[in-house]
């Protein structure tokens, strides 16, 4: 997208913030490459802390909707995460969930798996590198004698950001590829008719399977499960077939399939298929129908050389899923 | 105490609905807390089928389809049956107790045997107590 001189359009305001996230969203930001350009040709960055200073107040000054697009990063874990989705959503136009910590809770929220009070316990008292004989456990407020500090409160659980404000699109991936980035962002730059509010965009609607290059065949039979590290790959049959798992037959497709392409078995991060609320289950509906055995002990048998069911097909869509969290 | 349980059962339409209705029209007496759920074939219960009734607050979800080798589609129930094993080792992963989901084979002469199903299942939840699930997720909510 050029920049126009001749067009007497307003540039757009772009805000780009990170929740729980490991920065990962953000580089792929930057990995738009010369492009950024276009980016910056089009839009003003008003806000994006990896790369800009700009105080939380400043944003917190900002007229409501005056931001025309808001990618906000990282899942929602603490209060501080929660504060800014709300701010973000007050003066953003359009936000967008962006990322699969956004999108369904990402690698952040396999703390769902746990408790706050378990990860307090191993963190401040049991792990081996902890030395606190006073037992020491963070405190969102301290008194000292300059007056109160205060640092934000970490949830229980962890949260998509939907869950937390209303999001008008989503962007999935782990990181989200940067090419599909560049399409959403000339649509709205350009001002292109947008899919309805709640839409995934910058995906597919099929599965991964769908793009998937390798040679598969319909009846697929699985007498063991392998860990990748297990089997030597021979760098065309379906994963599946040679006893790997892969998530994608129960991943929308988008990424381009690149770590098959990469010889390394589909983890899942573009999140479900549309009209699919939970991944993992699909995945075990899709499994279930491999599994080569008929009776309950051999099935028990290869079932258990799946060595962590709930966090391999949970691994980046916990938070969002039909359970959310373990049942405590 | 007064915790009368639900539970969710999923019924294959040529054998287990079919006992199930056996065990009405020979009027049988049956715990009162099943709520059923007529599926064409066991192979059809997708895995989210049983992890949406544990979400909206099913004390325990039963699965009932043709016994091996009875199935009127040939091989569902055999895709039932792994399915359900998978799900039984990631529900006891979220912490579900295991005696919440039960897969039982029924067919259409077993009318008996599906009334004293349900009644040992019922017996086995009101022991366990209610289901957290619903009070875990309730918990949960955040937006303003």
């Amino acid at each position: 997208m050029p920049s126009d001189p001749t067009n007497p359009k307003p540039k757009l305001k772009l805000a780009i913030y990170w929740g729980a996230a490991c920065g990962g969203c953000c580089v792929s930001v930057l990995d738009t490459h010369e492009k950024l350009l276009d980016i910056v040709a089009a839009a003003d960055l008003v806000f994006w802390p990896i790369a800009m200073d700009i105080k939380y107040k400043d944003v917190e000054a900002l007229p409501d909707k005056s931001i025309d697009l808001t990618l906000f990063n990282g899942a929602v874990r603490n209060s501080e995460n929660k504060h800014m989705a709300q701010v973000l959503r007050k003066k953003s136009k359009i936000l967008v969930a962006y990322g699969a910590c956004a999108y369904m809770g990402g690698i952040p929220g396999l703390a769902n798996f746990t408790t706050k009070n378990e990860i307090f316990k191993r963190v401040f008292d049991e792990s081996e590198s902890t030395l606190n004989p006073e037992k020491i456990k963070p405190q969102t407020e301290y008194a000292v004698k300059e007056g109160t500090l205060d640092i934000p409160e970490m949830f229980n659980d962890v949260y998509t950001l939907n869950q937390v404000v209303e999001v008008d699109y989503f962007i999935p991936g782990c990181p989200p590829q940067s090419e599909r980035l560049l399409e959403v962002f000339a649509a709205i730059a350009t001002g292109a008719e947008l899919p309805p509010k709640g839409s995934v965009v910058g995906a597919n609607e099929k599965t991964n399977c769908d793009e998937c290059k390798r040679k598969k065949s319909d009846n697929k039979v699985i007498k063991r499960f392998y860990r990748p590290w297990e089997i030597q790959d021979d760098k065309e049959t379906c994963f599946l077939e040679q006893g790997v798992i892969c998530m994608g037959p129960a991943t929308r497709g988008g990424c381009g399939v690149r770590c098959v392409t990469g010889n390394s078995p589909c983890r899942g991060c573009y999140g479900p298929p549309a009209m699919v609320s939970d991944p993992g289950a699909k995945m075990m509906s899709a499994i279930g129908t491999m599994i080569d055995a008929d009776s309950p002990e051999e099935i028990d048998k290869i079932i258990d050389t799946i060595v962590d069911p709930a966090g391999l097909f949970y691994r980046f869509s916990l938070p969002s899923s039909i359970l959310g969290r373990k049942i405590v | 105490m007064n915790f009368r349980p639900t539970i969710v059962a999923f019924l294959c339409n040529w054998c287990a609905y079919t006992g199930a209705d056996l065990a009405g029209t020979s009027r049988m007496r049956y715990a009162p807390n099943i709520r059923i759920i007529r599926v064409m074939c066991s192979g059809r219960i997708d895995p989210t089928f049983i992890l949406t009734a544990f979400q909206q607050g099913a004390d325990g979800v039963l699965v009932c389809g043709c016994h091996p080798g009875d199935c009127h589609y040939q091989t569902g129930n055999y895709k039932c049956l792994r399915r359900f094993k998978l799900i039984e080792k990631y529900i006891a992963q979220m912490g579900i107790e295991p005696e919440r989901l039960k897969l039982e084979w029924i067919s259409a002469s077993e009318g008996k045997q599906f009334a004293e199903l349900v009644n040992e299942m019922t017996k086995a939840i009101l022991n366990a107590g209610p289901s957290k699930v619903k009070s875990t997720l309730e918990v949960k909510h955040l937006k303003s």
